[in-house]
């Protein structure tokens, strides 16, 4: 028997005040696939992912986790990296801090030394141990985006959702970021889910491709999925696409 | 120092020294959500409502605390209300009560000139006059802040970043509401004892201090209640000794302190840099 699918969407529409975000929206990703939503803007990416997470519910339709309805406990399934750093930069707080918080879903008043154990392993899975003491407010674009997803993985996250990813890092950090996740998903058997306007790092990384706008445009492998038609359905007539290169070993 | 022992046997100051410590511990506890989440105006706001409050209760001929109570409750749940459901901001709703409120007080306080005087006690509070009951009122204020000390995990947390604590399905708006209606309480009960001008202070001075200095949100919490509770000891023999309004003088013991932190705060940030 095959397992069930990490997520499933049946015919999902969400409707923001009188705004049809969603319109009978159906897919499946299986478990430890790498997933990526591509769409222009307005496409209904975020709503996706927050209906995907609870925080929206279907106005028609349902979503499954794992063959079982969503649920609002199923919060602490997610590992999330938010595209917008929306946290109060006067806020005084450690990266420790801010990864525990991670895992507790609550702010930690003290750090004991096996959280702290916890804190610096999940911080040199994503190199960075260095940053445990530092204040959050301090960090460049790549040391936050590394502390996001080190506070993601800290909770073994059944499905990791990253939100334009690549948002305020260099070119270089991008790629690392990448190496990274590639290492993750097959280290910790995760589920990757990840929304990029980048059609070339959903060519390179992901097994499944949706491409959305408000509907389902194209989903299947990145082959299926990012054709010339699909794309065109999708970005309008700006969309072009970039010849498939050779994946890198 | 033998001035200051005997000073300690009075049962005005032993009463005005314990309702005083703990109303300022609790006024500067919440001083740091309030603080973070940028809500001085609300905290400044609030208090003053309570003064609509204290003129119907004048008026009516009923303990003023008695309708100051759920009158402030109301105002601050009627202003979380209006910022959650409108686009207006948390400063323009509690703007809105704060000022209808002030108005209704001077209108009804016009009615009659004695209720002024009444009012007087309210808007800059009486500390070394405080009674037996105000201090038992203080007693089971801070006793029942005690049973919601958990939250500040849960609070500090969405004060960090609302939209993380709500993906991870925190009920961020109950909270709010919760929040701001034991702010509102803290406050109203307060306000005839260290009155509704300067009850303010402790909702921000201590925390603007204590964040100088601090690098965790928890460090910030203690040191600010600490310096809540120094303050008010300190401020309250100091007036007592120099015959100066107690209210006001622990409000100036802040102040001194804050250019203190300051001076500290400033020391380390050139040391660094250089």
């Amino acid at each position: 028997m095959s397992a069930a699918p990490a997520v499933s969407f049946h015919q999902v529409s969400v409707k923001l005040g009188s705004h049809l975000a969603l319109q009978e929206v159906s897919f499946e990703i299986p478990q430890n696939a790498y997933f990526t939503l591509i769409g222009p803007n307005g496409a209904g990416k975020s709503v996706l992912i927050r209906t995907m997470m609870g925080i929206l519910a279907p106005t028609q339709g349902k979503v499954e986790l794992f063959g079982q309805a969503l649920k609002k406990n199923h919060a602490a399934w997610f590992g999330y990296v938010p595209q917008l750093k929306t946290f109060d930069v006067s806020f005084p707080a450690t990266v420790g801090e801010f990864i525990l918080s991670g895992r507790d879903q609550r702010w930690p008043f003290r750090i004991t030394e096996d959280d702290q154990n916890k804190i610096l392993e999940v911080l040199r899975s994503v190199k960075a141990e260095r940053l445990f003491e530092r204040s959050l407010s301090l960090l460049s674009g790549g040391e936050l985006q590394r502390a996001y997803l080190a506070r993601a993985l800290i909770r073994h996250p059944r499905i990791l959702i990253l939100d334009e990813p690549s948002t305020g890092i260099d070119m270089e950090g991008e790629e690392d970021l990448y190496k990274l996740l590639d290492e993750i998903r097959a280290r910790q058997q995760t589920t990757i889910v990840m929304v990029t306007h980048d059609q070339t790092v959903a060519e390179h990384h992901s097994s499944h491709v949706l491409l959305l706008n408000q509907r389902v445009i194209a989903f299947g492998s990145p082959t299926q999925a990012l054709t010339e038609t699909s794309l065109k359905k999708a970005f309008g007539h700006h969309a072009h696409h970039h010849e498939m290169p050779t994946r890198l070993p | 120092m033998s001035t200051l022992l005997e000073t300690l046997h009075y049962g005005f100051i032993q009463r005005a020294l314990l309702a005083g410590t703990l109303l300022g511990l609790l006024g500067s506890y919440y001083g740091c959500f309030v603080v973070q989440r940028r809500l001085s105006f609300f905290g400044s706001g609030l208090s003053h409502s309570a003064l609509g409050g204290v003129a119907i209760g004048l008026l009516a001929g009923i303990h003023p605390l008695a309708v100051a109570v759920p009158f402030t409750l109301g105002v601050a749940i009627l202003s979380t209300w209006l910022r959650d459901k409108t686009r207006l901001s948390g400063d323009t709703s509690i703007g809105i009560f704060f000022s209808l409120s002030v108005a209704l007080g001077m209108i009804l306080l016009s009615l009659r000139d004695s209720y002024t005087v009444d009012a007087f006690t309210y808007l800059f509070g009486s500390i070394l006059a405080v009674n037996q009951s105000d201090v038992l009122c203080a007693l089971g204020l801070f006793i029942l802040n005690g049973f919601t000390l958990p939250l500040w995990r849960r609070w500090s947390y969405a004060t960090f970043d609302r939209s993380l604590a709500e993906s991870d399905g925190l009920p961020v708006r109950r909270d709010d509401y919760l929040l701001n209606s034991l702010i509102a309480l803290t406050l109203v009960i307060a306000m005839k004892i260290l009155g509704m001008i300067l009850m303010t202070a402790f909702l921000v001075i201590p925390p603007a201090t204590a964040r100088l200095v601090s690098k965790r949100f928890s460090q910030m919490t203690l040191l600010s209640c600490l310096l809540g509770v120094f303050t008010t000891l300190g401020g309250l023999l100091l007036s007592y000794l120099l015959d100066f309004p107690s209210g006001a003088t622990i409000v100036m013991v802040q102040g001194f302190l804050f250019l203190v932190f300051l001076f500290i705060w400033r020391i380390r940030i050139t040391g660094k840099s250089s």
